[in-house]
């Protein structure tokens, strides 16, 4: 029996083993290799030019816009979405009815094409036949043209990211607060925790450290791939105003066909994506406990 | 807060999370001249959604776009099954030499973005000849270590005695793999499901890498042609287009609300 175990065990993991050998660990190696190259699409064999891809990116404006674009971006998207994920999964806990009503009413920018819905927004944004500039001229204020204009492009997409993230985040805080037994409330209550803020303060807050740290390091990353608006409504314009990573690396590559370029953008996406999860750990095996 | 007051702002944000949906259908009703006089009405005075939709169907391959998102997913999330279940019951209740090593390498790919491996697996496609098919679309996304990660476990938790009997019947490991593990891991399957449609359903970075023209567009690169290529300022046909495409995600949603919900939420950790 153990002979056979141990025969079926490799058999039945072969399968995988060699589709992750394939189509994950050997792309993702090479993509690391040609970040030191200068390989372009049909030019073979590509040369070792060891880290003069990095070098360039830090004088090619086009890679610091794109760079700093996306931080700004995460920068709004990711706690907004947060706090007001936290802020929906609260009230809807707390209503009397609906919940079931409510909670599909946010969720569905989660299962919702977001191509789709991003030229949706377009419309409601768009400067003169817009929903939104019209409710705004009646009231004798002239709305900017929010997609086009390089002042608030970077703004509009990432409300855009915030309307879609929002409800993902209220389903993953409404799992965390069902875990928090109701009787630790109704004994803070009793302890002297009167109002709902105090008993949110030192019962709730504490208990969802977890789910919180989660939650905050998922909304990171996933904000840092933004990708799909950018792509559909902007191509990064005007003048590079809304340029993302995945959307330089993009472009680098597949427009450009410079892909020891585009790969030396993705090992910095990479190197980004793994720092945010080493930073979770570290944060989980200090601070976040139940307390 | 009072409950009334609770109720009240629930009521107000929601309307606010469905203002895009509500007005992406009410545009695909509308004429164009009613659109570019920008009114705040949102039923239309005279209705136009034959034109609108009946636009997007004589321009663009809508069906098609329907149809290769449906062979898109299936065939993905076939071929992630096949191999992740074996593999996620090998790794849950079988001993055997190097398992470590194979777990070991299953979390480390949880770190991968898909967008990592992407350009090597485009020059990979295009090398041989590959490009704008079926396969493309589909081979770089069948496995993922996410799926054999949930599966394994999902499968330690299962009653060693379930195996042990199903082997005193005298099935072989692979039929026990099919016949007695996954009939008991429907609640991680479905999940896993649902997440997996959900995610290439919606995916535009790959599709957009491997597939130009209309032949095997999916519906997020179909959207997005239409977008550029045909629709222009013609935004009622446009809204009609994204309608089309989004709605049977979101009936589907509708009609399995609790197990999208709950889906998503156990396999969030992905992203």
């Amino acid at each position: 029996m153990r002979k056979g175990e141990s025969l079926a065990g490799w058999l039945l993991t072969l399968p995988a083993a060699i589709a992750f050998l394939l189509l994950l660990l050997l792309p993702t190696l090479a993509a690391v290799t040609l970040a030191f190259t200068d390989y372009e699409l049909g030019e073979w064999p590509p040369h070792w030019i060891g880290l003069e891809n990095f070098t360039e990116m830090w004088t090619d404006r086009g890679f610091l816009t794109s760079f700093r674009n996306t931080v700004v971006y995460v920068a709004i998207v990711a706690p907004v979405s947060v706090l007001g994920g936290l802020g929906l999964a609260l009230l809807i806990e707390s209503a009397a009815r609906g919940r079931a009503f409510f909670r599909a009413v946010f969720f569905l920018p989660v299962v919702s094409l977001t191509v789709a819905m991003a030229a949706a927004w377009q419309y409601l944004l768009h400067p003169t036949i817009g929903p939104v500039n019209a409710v705004l001229r009646s009231l004798g204020i002239a709305g900017p043209a929010w997609l086009s204009s390089s002042d608030t492009v970077l703004l509009s997409l990432a409300f855009i990211g915030v309307w879609e993230a929002v409800g993902f985040n209220m389903v993953l805080f409404m799992a965390g607060l069902t875990a928090i037994p109701k009787e630790l409330r109704e004994a803070a209550a009793v302890d002297g925790a009167q109002t709902a803020w105090d008993r949110f303060r030192l019962v709730t807050w504490p208990l969802l450290g977890p789910t919180t740290l989660f939650v905050v390091t998922i909304s990171l990353i996933r904000s840092v791939r933004v990708f799909d608006t950018v792509a559909v409504l902007t191509r990064g314009g005007p003048n590079k105003a809304s340029e993302v990573l995945l959307y330089t690396m993009y472009t680098e590559g597949f427009t450009y066909l410079r892909l020891g370029y585009s790969a030396a953008i993705t090992l910095v996406f990479l190197v980004i994506v793994l720092g945010l999860m080493l930073l979770q750990t570290r944060v989980l095996d200090r601070r976040v406990h139940y307390g | 807060m009072g409950s009334a007051i609770r109720l009240g702002m629930l009521s107000a944000l929601g309307l606010f999370v469905l203002l895009p949906y509500i007005w992406m259908l009410s545009a695909s009703l509308k004429p164009t001249d009613e659109i570019f006089r920008a009114s705040l009405t949102l039923i239309p005075e005279t209705f136009a959604a034959a034109e609108n939709f009946g636009r997007v169907f004589a321009r663009v391959p809508v069906l098609d776009y329907l149809v290769n998102g449906v062979i898109v997913c299936a065939g993905i999330l076939v071929f992630q099954l096949l191999f992740a279940v074996p593999a996620g019951y090998a790794l849950a209740k079988l001993r055997f030499a190097g398992r470590e090593f194979v777990f070991g390498a299953v979390m480390l790919g949880l770190l991968v973005p898909p967008h990592v491996p992407a350009l090597p697996l485009y020059a990979g496609l295009s090398a041989v000849g590959w490009l704008n098919s079926f396969g493309a679309l589909i081979v770089p996304s069948t496995i993922s270590v996410f799926a054999i990660f949930l599966f394994r476990q999902f499968f330690k938790s299962l009653p060693d005695e379930l195996i042990h009997a199903a082997r005193i019947d005298g099935m072989s490991e692979l039929s026990i793999v099919w016949r007695v593990i996954l009939p008991n891991a429907w609640p991680a399957a479905t999940a896993f499901a649902i997440f997996s449609v959900v995610a290439h359903w919606n995916d535009l970075f790959w599709p957009l890498i491997v597939v130009t023209g209309h032949e095997r567009a999916t519906p997020a690169l179909g959207v997005l042609y239409f977008r550029t290529e045909e629709a222009g300022d013609d935004f009622g046909a446009l809204m009609a287009a994204c309608t089309i495409m989004t709605a049977p995600l979101i009936l589907a949603f509708l009609v399995a609300q609790r197990r999208f919900v709950e889906g998503i939420a156990t396999t969030g950790l992905k992203g």
